[in-house]
């Protein structure tokens, strides 16, 4: 064990602050310290995506990054995509195409999904399945998934429409 | 009294059975609300885990907790000598067997759990395996079946009486110290005969090589042991929550109403969470030697290595037919390895499961299967993959010998099973080795399924292409893969299917609240199928109460009545005919009701969508949102108050899926790339009570099943390593591999259940598998393959080409 190092974090817009040691991962901070348990851990060496959360705007792994490599870091997870009294599209989006079933890989999946759409509103099919292929589903077989992520699109770019 | 709706609406406002409802479950798995078993958070709860065997077979010479139990936050380190005195040390497998908990003296397999470390959290824990001694004398391995089979080795000498002599298994006599079982169906001699005497026979050795379900979330249990009171509570991800209460009391000693088992949510099963895993039971013993909740969560490479391969089976067939093509005789013969312990996840009378539904969709006159189970020095499990019962290696093995049959008789794959398939009228359908198919009609599903995808112009394409590749013109060669399954699900009648003696009926429960919503209770437990959606729908149809206002819940054994759990495609058969069952109970009281509310005789109203009408008076009826505050509310002469009822459903037989499924591939011989064109699925799961889940089911099945044919494996060095141990290594298909599939369907209700269903979940992977394999075979038939096995990575197809003489 060695010294501990003092870290602070923006979670989902709430400021975080506390002392861990320098090996800490982050998946393990959010879950175990902060009680944030939407990320979930299914691989640990960074293939399977259900840890993906968002970073200063870039979608990480964070079974795969130490807590103190995001010192500083504006974090986001599921819970601070949407809830139930503002629901992102992709969330509706998902139940509406049947984009999920054991919902494990769920909240990674949308997390990266959102983060797809800030890059690229407009995605093709193909773009889309390139664009995750770094999250896992061992249950859908991607397509509705693929289809979710669409019709989000196309909702928010509508709205984004309708706005101006 | 009038409505203002519509039947049609009322019909509609239910959304019962055959809609495709939204999923009840989504909201909180969308919004990272789902309660998985790492997601439980108890006071004080600690952590366990293993330290494991790097070597596939030694004894140990000693263990050495000291150093382990100076590191900060290490509370206890458990060894098979603290369990010992417990009798927990070993425990019974489902197939008869038992297994060590901890390692007792020796080690079977690579990341076998020698010594169980409590710490305050998961860093601690993970120093104190790093500290924790073990001193390995090294033992010769033994990997290959076959080599097992004549080696001096011994494996198991547990199982070896003190003269040497070799006492009989669970499943009779054994040959040899490292033979587990010989299991047989059908007629030897009389096959024998027909084979020998045949105008055509076809013969193939084929290994359907080890793999593993690999769900996203891994295995886990919490144990929460409450002294006081002398409850313990279990979560974990149990696919059969019920079942693992009654073994959990019997290995420990605990009355049966002291546990309290829990699944809560599970992400994902597939198979891999029906077995009772060391680390179940190190959680409880840790509980109880330190008064307090221990969590124990296996990472990826534990998953991967130790808990619950599938398959792994060598396989020889032969396959008689007249000249012209009438399929007169098949023999098969399997090797199977089992590991280091046979913890195959089975019913009892079944150690091959359901291999014996290797005749297929074929009206195959004679027919014998032997299976001979082996000991290695490989990992335990041999659960079902997405498959009941071994029912995807049988499937394989048939999908693929009438492939090779078609070779020999050089006929088309497609008209050959045509002109063998079981025909409509002939069901329900005795096979040679035993099984009564319950209904089927696979000539309109095969034609239906040639019909869309233009068999011919595909077969006319694929000729073209390999006249243009033998000149030179394409690099490409075009596969066409064709599959027709025949699944057996919905284990299964207790006259013939259980596990470790308890029968595998299953069970619904219902409760209706007097303002007409109601709570339903199940002995399943979803991972993912969308139980809370469908059941919800099965019972709105049946009891004409919306599925909005209908609670599924599942996974508490303190609440749920007893049921054998959720794998083999039984949830539906088993379960759902019980949901039914339990709701036409309900129905029957609610007639009763309506009837003395309506003044009327009982045989005078009739059901209708959402109420009870008088016969032939259409406007005097009583709706069951009303039926249900009267159970409250009415003093009915002969009726007790309130509305529930109960269903104990043994099914009357096994129900059998069908599908046909067609694969278009291209393949690039040079690089041994194969690129999916076109994938077309037809099932028929009988009645269908969600499209939308149906075809998601599809989608993940088929998906699942590219992975096993293109490239997921365990594989193991000589030395018993396993080679496999990371996603790095095992493949997983992301969307990028991924092709989008077509679905279709014919229905043909079972018979024997009551509302016709015959479940689906798996049927894609088991047909998917040799459909996938068939059309990379294809591809190089022009060339002269007969066969290749799996899994077809790019590594691999390229060798087929090359060993063809495609490369130039």
């Amino acid at each position: 064990m060695s010294k501990k190092m003092h870290i602070k974090l923006k979670v989902n817009g709430k400021d975080e602050e506390f002392f861990a040691e320098p090996r800490e991962l982050l998946i393990y901070t959010l879950r175990e310290r902060l009680n944030i348990t939407g990320p979930h851990i299914g691989c640990e060496t960074s293939h399977c995506g259900a840890c993906t959360v968002t970073i200063n705007g870039k979608s990480v792994k964070s079974c795969t990054m130490f807590a103190a490599q995001a010192d500083g870091a504006e974090v986001t997870t599921i819970e601070g995509i949407g809830g139930p009294d503002n629901l992102h599209p992709l969330q509706e989006a998902f139940k509406e195409h049947h984009g999920l079933q054991c919902g494990y890989c769920t909240p990674g999946m949308i997390t990266r999904a959102s983060n797809l759409l800030e890059e690229n509103p407009n995605p093709t099919e193909e773009e889309i399945r390139f664009g995750m292929a770094g999250n896992i589903c061992r249950c859908t077989g991607y397509q509705n998934i693929v289809k979710s992520i669409q019709a989000a699109a196309t909702e928010m770019n509508a709205a984004k429409e309708a706005a101006e | 009294m009038k409505d203002d709706i519509t039947r049609d609406e009322r019909v509609e406002n239910l959304k019962g059975m055959g809609c495709s409802r939204k999923r009840v479950e989504d909201a909180r798995f969308t919004q990272g609300k789902g309660n998985y078993v790492d997601d439980i958070k108890l006071d004080g709860m600690l952590f366990g885990d293993f330290v494991r065997s790097p070597y596939a077979h030694a004894r140990i010479t000693n263990i050495d907790a000291a150093a382990a139990l100076e590191v900060p936050g290490v509370i206890a380190v458990l060894t098979a000598a603290d369990l010992e005195p417990l009798g927990l040390h070993w425990m019974p497998t489902l197939a008869g067997d038992k297994q060590m908990v901890l390692a007792d003296g020796k080690v079977l397999f690579q990341g076998q759990e020698v010594a169980f470390v409590v710490a305050e959290d998961r860093y601690a824990a993970a120093d104190g395996i790093e500290a924790v001694e073990v001193e390995y004398e090294e033992l010769p391995v033994v990997v290959d079946p076959f080599a097992a089979l004549q080696s001096d080795v011994v494996l198991r000498e547990d199982l070896v009486a003190e003269d040497g002599s070799l006492p009989d298994g669970a499943h009779g006599p054994r040959k040899h110290h490292n033979h587990i079982f010989t299991w047989e169906a059908g007629d030897k001699e009389p096959t024998e005969q027909v084979i020998d005497t045949a105008e055509v026979v076809a013969e193939e050795t084929m290994y359907y090589h080890r793999t593993h379900p690999c769900p996203l979330e891994t295995c886990g249990s919490v144990a929460s042991m409450d002294k006081v009171n002398g409850k313990l509570t279990l979560w974990g991800t149990f696919q059969a929550p019920h079942a693992i209460r009654t073994i959990v009391s019997l290995i420990s000693g605990i009355e049966e109403h002291n546990i309290r088992v829990i699944s809560p949510d599970i992400g994902g099963g597939f198979g891999n969470k029906v077995g009772a895993y060391p680390g179940y039971v190190c959680s409880v013993v840790a509980s109880i030697v330190t008064g307090k909740p221990v969590k124990w969560i296996e990472d990826r490479m534990d998953n991967l290595m130790t808990t619950a391969f599938a398959r792994d089976y060598h396989m020889t067939g032969k396959i008689s037919a007249t000249r012209d093509g009438k399929i007169t005789g098949l023999h098969c013969h399997v090797t199977a390895d089992h590991g280091g312990f046979d913890a195959c996840a089975d019913p009892t009378k079944f150690p091959a499961g359901f291999m014996n539904i290797c005749t297929g969709s074929y009206d195959i006159p004679t027919a014998y299967l032997a299976v001979d189970g082996v000991y290695t020095n490989k990992a335990p499990g041999g659960v079902s993959y997405r498959c009941s019962f071994r029912v995807t290696e049988a499937v394989y093995f048939i999908e693929r010998m009438i492939e090779v049959l078609a070779i020999k008789l050089n006929m088309d794959a497609a008209e050959l099973r045509r002109i063998n398939f079981i025909k409509k009228e002939q069901f329900p359908y005795t096979a040679a080795l035993g099984w009564e198919y319950d209904s089927g009609d696979y000539h309109t599903a095969w034609d239906k399924a040639l019909d869309t995808v233009d068999y011919k112009g595909l077969r006319a394409e694929q000729a073209q292409r390999v006249e243009d590749f033998k000149a030179g013109k394409t690099r490409k060669l075009m596969g066409i893969g064709l599959s027709f399954f025949t699944e057996i699900v919905g284990a299964g009648p207790v006259k013939n299917c259980d596990i470790l003696g308890l029968g595998m009926f299953d069970s619904c429960e219902i409760r209706i609240h007097p303002t007409g919503s109601a709570i339903a209770r199940l002995g399943t437990i979803s991972q993912g199928q969308g139980h809370a959606t469908t059941f919800a729908q099965i019972l709105a149809s049946e009891i004409g109460l919306p599925a909005d206002s209908i609670t599924i819940e599942e996974g508490d054994t303190d609440t749920a009545p007893y049921g054998l759990g959720t794998y083999g495609s039984r949830s539906t058969p088993v379960a759902g005919a019980a949901t039914a069952m339990a709701g036409r109970k309900i129905r029957a009281k609610a007639q009763m009701i309506a009837a003395y509310l309506l003044e009327v005789h009982d045989n005078d109203v009739e059901f209708d969508v959402d109420r009870f009408v008088v016969k032939g008076a259409p406007e005097r009826f009583k709706t069951m949102k009303e039926i249900a505050f009267a159970s409250y509310n009415q003093a009915i002469p002969g009726v007790e108050p309130g509305l529930e009822a109960v269903s104990y459903y043994d099914p009357p037989n096994m129900t059998y899926p069908f599908g046909a499924y067609i694969c278009v591939m291209d393949i690039d011989v040079d690089t041994g790339v194969p690129e999916i064109r076109r994938f077309y699925a037809l099932d028929d799961c009988g009645t269908r009570i969600n499209p939308m889940i149906i075809e998601g089911q599809v989608h993940g099945g088929l998906t699942e099943a590219l992975a096993v044919a293109l490239g997921q494996e365990i594989a193991y060095d000589d030395m018993g390593n396993c080679k496999t141990g990371t996603l790095m290594d095992f493949f997983l298909p992301t969307a990028w591999e991924v092709p989008n599939y077509e679905t279709d369907y014919t229905v043909t209700p079972s018979p024997h259940h009551p509302i016709g269903a015959k479940g689906v979940g798996e049927s894609p992977h088991v047909g998917g598998v040799p459909c996938f394999s068939n059309a990379v075979q294809d591809a190089f038939r022009a060339f002269g393959n007969t066969h290749t096995n799996m899994p077809h990575d790019h590594w691999r197809i390229w060798k087929t080409a090359s060993d063809l003489g495609l490369h130039g």
